[in-house]
């Protein structure tokens, strides 16, 4: 039996103006499966996140999420989504607990307060819960980012550049708890980063878009050999200096 | 509509607002100090002499309840510029949260600041100067209706502005109060002003109750031609309610194919 996908783009289109920002892309996540979303800056990952996240309107195509289409019912979808980007951070000037009670109310979690406590407790932020948002280091607000994106167990977690000028050590901290979550949950994750290294290692799939459109895709392990080169560092410099040869060969 | 989710816009503002008494002070200390400033203007006057006519009644009322108005206005307006100062919107729309419920929530914050100052401004004026502000009666009732209505209707008003052009925009909504006091009639009746200003006047519904409360306090009845009078003004302060929220929703649907939402920040706009 094949499993639904959670996430299903189909001709996914942004334009603004003359622009086609995102170019009728499709593509979907599975269960449990990591999909890694690269390209060079402007090729439009974040604009693709945004329409899945709803504050984007795309300009044609469909984003349907366990099988419902995003335009007809977005809030009830949103309960079942949430996300983290190096660029959203919590309101810098609640506390660590106040910034989790007020996301939760609004993606209407249940028992709050225990749940509230176990991230704490999970991301190590126990010690920091009456610190103002504004206050937290970077890698105490990325796991403060983190903690408030899976606070409503969602089913597709979107994560733009999550670990983005992180330290190596705290980048793996947080690779490992998204890796566990979905392990434990089976939710599905696209996954945005520039860190080739990073998503070797936890993605299952990998789409290269240049300039609005999905130039490569697959195995991230196994893909830079299928294109002569030597890893997916390589592979990413040559598709985000020569896309059109990528396009053509 | 999730009543949970408009408490969790509210319960945010309350956070703020009690974390720091900076905010505290900016919601209550001006009115304070309009209030005594006015008190002390209207004893001045008072002592040169008309006997028959109350100055504190009159201009102490009239303040009371143009400041509830004013608050009203800025509560949802200064709700609104927390979020764009800590640039909270895409983590708020891409929640659950709807704009009916993101807007329910700021009105909820408004009426919890504006009804605390309009109590803290009784409170002052029946302390420091005698003032008994249930003089007026149950017709508070419709007056500060009708205010708190246009109140909304302002505030979501200029929130639209900003949410549009961005936060180098603010300073547009500061002097608007100021503006419609004039044609208001707050201080002086309608009639003082040039027939031209007077047509204005027709239009803005807090002249209705200010005309009506002159009325009432000079004559101690009620005419029924204010009772209609009345109506005009809580019938223009719904439909000024209903343009002004027709128009924030269109601002954010353009917003949302601009994409403005996600990066809505004065530079990006």
């Amino acid at each position: 039996m094949t499993k639904e996908p959670i996430l299903r783009v189909t001709d996914l289109t942004k334009e603004y103006g003359p622009i086609k920002a995102v170019d009728g892309i499709s593509f979907s996540v599975n269960p449990g499966e990591i999909v890694g979303l690269l390209g060079p800056n402007g090729a439009g990952k974040t604009t693709t996140i945004n329409m899945i996240l709803g504050i984007l309107e795309s300009t044609d195509g469909l984003i349907e999420i366990s099988g419902k289409d995003l335009k007809q019912c977005r809030s009830e979808i949103s309960k079942n989504i949430n996300f983290a980007a190096v660029y959203a951070h919590m309101p810098a000037n609640l506390t660590v607990r106040q910034n989790l009670y007020v996301f939760g109310l609004l993606y209407e979690v249940e028992n709050l307060k225990d749940r509230i406590q176990f991230l704490l407790h999970e991301f190590d932020l126990e010690y920091l819960v009456n610190t103002k948002a504004g206050l937290l280091s970077s890698g105490e607000m990325s796991r403060l980012n983190l903690a408030k994106a899976i606070i409503n167990q969602p089913h597709l977690l979107l994560l733009d550049e999550p670990t983005a000028s992180l330290d190596p050590s705290i980048s793996r901290l947080i690779r490992e708890k998204i890796q566990a979550y979905v392990k434990t949950t089976q939710a599905g994750i696209l996954w945005t980063s520039h860190n080739m290294n990073e998503i070797e290692a936890v993605c299952d799939e990998v789409l290269f878009l240049s300039r609005g459109t999905i130039l490569l895709r697959g195995n991230p392990r196994t893909l830079p050999a299928e294109h002569g080169k030597k890893d997916l560092e390589e592979l990413f410099i040559t598709v985000a200096r020569e896309p059109l040869f990528l396009e053509i060969s | 509509m999730s009543l949970l989710r408009v408490y969790a816009v509210f319960v945010r503002q309350m956070f703020l607002i009690k974390s720091n008494p900076a905010r505290l002070a900016g919601i209550f200390v001006w009115l304070i100090i309009g209030i005594v400033q006015w008190g002390f203007i209207s004893r001045y006057l008072a002592s040169l002499g008309q006997d028959t006519f109350s100055y504190i009644t009159v201009i102490l009322g009239a303040i009371i309840l143009w400041e509830f108005m004013s608050r009203i206005q800025l509560g949802i307006l200064m709700a609104f510029l927390e979020d764009v100062w800590s640039q909270n919107f895409i983590n708020y729309f891409a929640s659950p949260l709807t704009i009916r419920e993101y807007v329910c929530g700021l009105i909820l914050t408004s009426i919890a600041t504006g009804f605390s100052g309009f109590l803290i401004m009784v409170a002052i004026a029946g302390l420091a100067f005698g003032y008994n502000f249930l003089i007026i009666g149950l017709l508070l009732l419709p007056f500060m209706s009708i205010l708190l209505v246009f109140g909304i209707a302002m505030g979501i008003f200029v929130s639209a502005i900003i949410f549009r052009l961005g936060p180098s925009a603010e300073w547009l909504a500061w002097p608007i109060p100021v503006v419609l006091s004039i044609f208001a009639g707050v201080f002086y009746p309608i009639s003082t002003l040039p027939f031209s200003l007077r047509i204005v006047s027709k239009g803005i519904p807090p002249s209705y109750v200010f005309e009506s409360m002159r009325t009432i306090t000079a004559t101690g009845s009620f005419p029924v031609n204010l009772a209609s009078d009345l109506c005009i003004g809580a019938l223009l302060a719904l439909i000024y309610l209903w343009l002004s929220c027709l128009f924030f929703m269109s601002i954010y649907r353009s917003n949302l194919k601009k994409g403005s939402i996600a990066r809505f920040n004065a530079e990006a706009l």
